[in-house]
């Protein structure tokens, strides 16, 4: 599930970025053309696609800096809402 | 708590009563349609929920939305000391807002005009009371950019500068003090940059990803151009690049025919998904 997670993210960056090479690991505010602003898209994407809502306190830039941490997120919310 | 009116609920009108409401002024938000209002108000709620994540303070979007009243019209605005105006940059829709607003409102109450490139004694002299005129260019996003042009009228009092000045620091704004002609300082330089850089895509000199990366790898700007455009929106680019174009009568305003056809095919940027650069509807 954590693999097709990861790799709906990562193709959702790289559409969006086509010059981006990036793997799961890499911050991606790093690279120098991705800003914060892209960070707001990522929110939307993810709440979207994986039918969620990230509650105020993971909206955190440490949980969109890379593809890992984004599917840790996912994977954490999936978890919470499994649990409720 | 002064209460301050804003008129027009696109782009800009949003961030500015975000920021006033934030700022914890009482704010009335009007524009022509509820449903207008109903997506501003979705906005601010998103906008408020991912403020911290977008570098801002930690904002919560019940307390914000609580100090904000919305209605449709410009006449729920006569209680208002003080309105910031942010319509559409086009002159036509902007004197008849003014016109009507010279009605509504109390002769006291002060009228900020929000424009990238209209000139403020032009607009003042739609009203009766130009005095009270005064521009004020915000940047976008509003709630995060900390600097903004204030350009008084021919005819603007001394008060009403004061009067801005003031909501400004309660807004957490610096002014910088800029004479009015069209463009002010920065839509001079930044509506000409993005119009060249438009031609450049236009002749097929580079890709608008290139475009961007040259301002930003070679100049170290944050953003380049071309995202900037889809930031402000590329129709709001147009207008005001025309606005130049008219009122200098210099041929360099020239606007990009490509900027004209993205505006006709709805391409406006961030705020419709797709400008030069295509977004997953992550919005304003």
């Amino acid at each position: 599930m954590s693999d097709t997670t990861a790799t709906q993210i990562l193709s959702f960056i790289e559409a969006r970025f086509p010059q981006a090479r990036i793997d799961r690991t890499q911050d991606i505010f790093s690279l120098g053309f991705i800003n914060s602003l892209f960070a707001m898209e990522l929110v939307m994407f993810i709440e979207k696609t994986f039918g969620l809502t990230v509650p105020n306190d993971e909206l955190n830039i440490n949980n969109f800096r890379t593809v890992d941490a984004m599917t840790a997120l996912v994977d954490r919310q999936r978890g919470t809402v499994g649990v409720a | 708590m002064t209460v301050v009116g804003v008129v027009g609920a696109g782009v800009m009108g949003i961030g500015v009563a975000q920021n006033l409401a934030s700022s914890g002024y009482e704010t009335i938000l009007v524009d022509v349609e509820e449903r207008i209002l109903d997506d501003a108000k979705a906005a601010i709620n998103r906008n408020c929920r991912l403020s911290r994540l977008m570098g801002g303070p930690a904002l919560d979007p019940d307390e914000v939305l609580g100090r904000i009243t919305t209605a449709v019209g410009v006449e729920a605005l006569a209680k208002a000391e003080i309105v910031i105006e942010n319509v559409t940059e086009n002159w036509d829709v902007k004197r008849e807002v003014h016109a009507r607003l010279d009605q509504v409102l109390t002769p006291e109450a002060v009228v900020i005009v929000n424009t990238s490139a209209i000139p403020i004694t032009r607009v003042a002299a739609v009203g009766d009371h130009p005095e009270r005129v005064v521009g004020v260019h915000f940047m976008n996003p509003v709630p995060a950019k900390p600097v903004v042009e204030l350009i008084p009228g021919f005819h603007t009092a001394p008060e009403t500068v004061e009067v801005t000045r003031q909501l400004l620091s309660g807004m957490g704004k610096k002014a910088v003090d800029v004479k009015d002609a069209s463009g002010f300082v920065s839509n001079r330089v930044l509506m000409l940059t993005v119009n060249e850089a438009a031609y450049l895509v236009h002749e097929g000199v580079a890709t608008a990803e290139s475009v961007d990366e040259v301002f930003r790898g070679c100049f170290g700007h944050p953003m380049g151009p071309l995202e900037t455009a889809d930031l402000i929106g590329v129709d709001t680019i147009l207008y005001s690049v025309e606005v130049l174009y008219e009122h200098y009568a210099d041929s360099k305003y020239r606007p990009c025919p490509l900027l004209k056809q993205m505006t006709d095919a709805g391409l406006h940027g961030r705020k419709t998904g797709r400008g030069f650069y295509t977004y997953d509807n992550a919005g304003q």
